[in-house]
């Protein structure tokens, strides 16, 4: 199959406010849309911003909006995205303040990681030595399937609830509480249970699955979500780990 | 939601599901061979089973139907606060008002 030489591309110029501007690039085998937008600032207009850092899936800053999809650019070829003749439509990630062009204020997203507890928290007085964890708990696996999160925000950015409620922490938040939920060597899992079932804590997911979906480490936020309302239901009837 | 309004609401979510399959196939036998509103009068009246059964159907729907009203409310409106739960609380007894003046209707009739 041919694929055309030039590459039309609708990126997003300015803030909350702004409008769509159009380049066209050379279409290149295997250029990424990571690919493209480099291009576009280095080649046509320096003043496109914009975030990156590993450029190979490692540090998860390059995450955009691409043909309506939340997703790391890094990771995601043109040819995988559109098909020949169509357009590449990029836009900031939803759900942040924008700061320019393709760049997003993530300040809100740590804080709400910070508001679910979202940190180890050792207890008055820590072990002495190593915990053992044997890999087979279920604990362990529990934390395990959510452990992976590098804060890239598309899950946040996918995420109908937090459009909807400002103050929902939002999956990665919920997800980080969960694995932490899940750690047997946390003293801090009765505050943090409380942290994440107020009105707009884990109880407020619908359960649209959004974040499972575009994750692209794989991770069920979801499924980590339901795990935090079955802890907090345990915890509320008396249950206690 | 709150951990207890989310308690609250599946709770009730259970009895209800219970309670409404009961309703509609208690419906359904009844009716199979026609039935008129003096059929139903004569033989809720006085029924202390029925009474109960119907209660309890109130007071889940009085406790389930705020609690989701209010999730659609504040996701789709601005409203918030304590004006936002009087309103719903409001609502909680109306419908607990009305639903028992049908039950005992039916039962005293």
């Amino acid at each position: 199959m041919s694929i055309s030489r030039m590459l039309d591309v609708d990126v997003w110029r300015g803030t909350e406010t702004g409008k769509f501007q159009l380049f066209s690039i050379p279409r290149r085998e295997h250029q990424t849309v990571l690919d493209v937008v480099t291009e576009i600032q280095r080649d046509h207009d320096a003043t496109l911003s914009y975030r990156f850092a590993c450029r190979v899936g490692m540090c998860g800053s390059c995450a955009m909006v691409v043909n309506g999809r939340p997703r790391w650019t890094c990771r995601a070829r043109v040819n995988e995205v559109v098909r020949d003749g169509e357009r590449l439509r990029l836009e900031p990630l939803r759900n942040f303040t924008v700061v320019k062009d393709l760049a997003v204020e993530m300040t809100q997203f740590f804080e709400k990681w910070q508001q679910a507890r979202g940190y180890f928290e050792p207890g008055p007085q820590p072990g002495n030595d190593f915990a053992v964890v044997p890999p087979s708990t279920p604990e362990r696996q529990a934390a395990d399937a959510g452990i992976e999160c590098i804060n890239c925000g598309v899950c946040y950015s996918a995420c109908d609830v937090v459009a909807w409620d400002k103050d929902y922490l939002g999956p990665a938040a919920l997800n980080r509480a969960w694995t932490l939920a899940n750690d047997v060597r946390d003293k801090g899992n009765a505050e943090r249970l409380k942290a994440v079932s107020h009105a707009s804590g884990c109880h407020a997911c619908h359960t649209h699955m959004s974040c499972t979906q575009f994750c692209p480490k794989a991770i069920a936020p979801t499924y980590s979500i339901a795990g935090l309302k079955r802890a907090v239901l345990r915890r509320n009837l008396g249950f206690t780990r | 939601m709150s951990a207890a309004l989310f308690i609250a609401q599946r709770f009730t979510a259970f009895v209800l599901a219970c309670a409404v399959a009961v309703h509609l196939a208690t419906i359904l036998y009844a009716v199979r061979g026609g039935l008129t509103a003096a059929d139903i009068l004569s033989r809720t009246h006085g029924n202390i089973g029925f009474a109960v059964f119907y209660g309890v159907f109130v007071v889940a729907v009085a406790i389930h139907a705020p609690i989701g009203l209010r999730n659609i409310l504040r996701e789709w409106t601005p409203w918030r606060g304590a004006t936002l739960d009087i309103a719903l609380g409001l609502f909680s007894i109306l419908l607990l008002v009305l639903g028992f003046r049908a039950v005992l209707a039916v039962f005293t009739a």
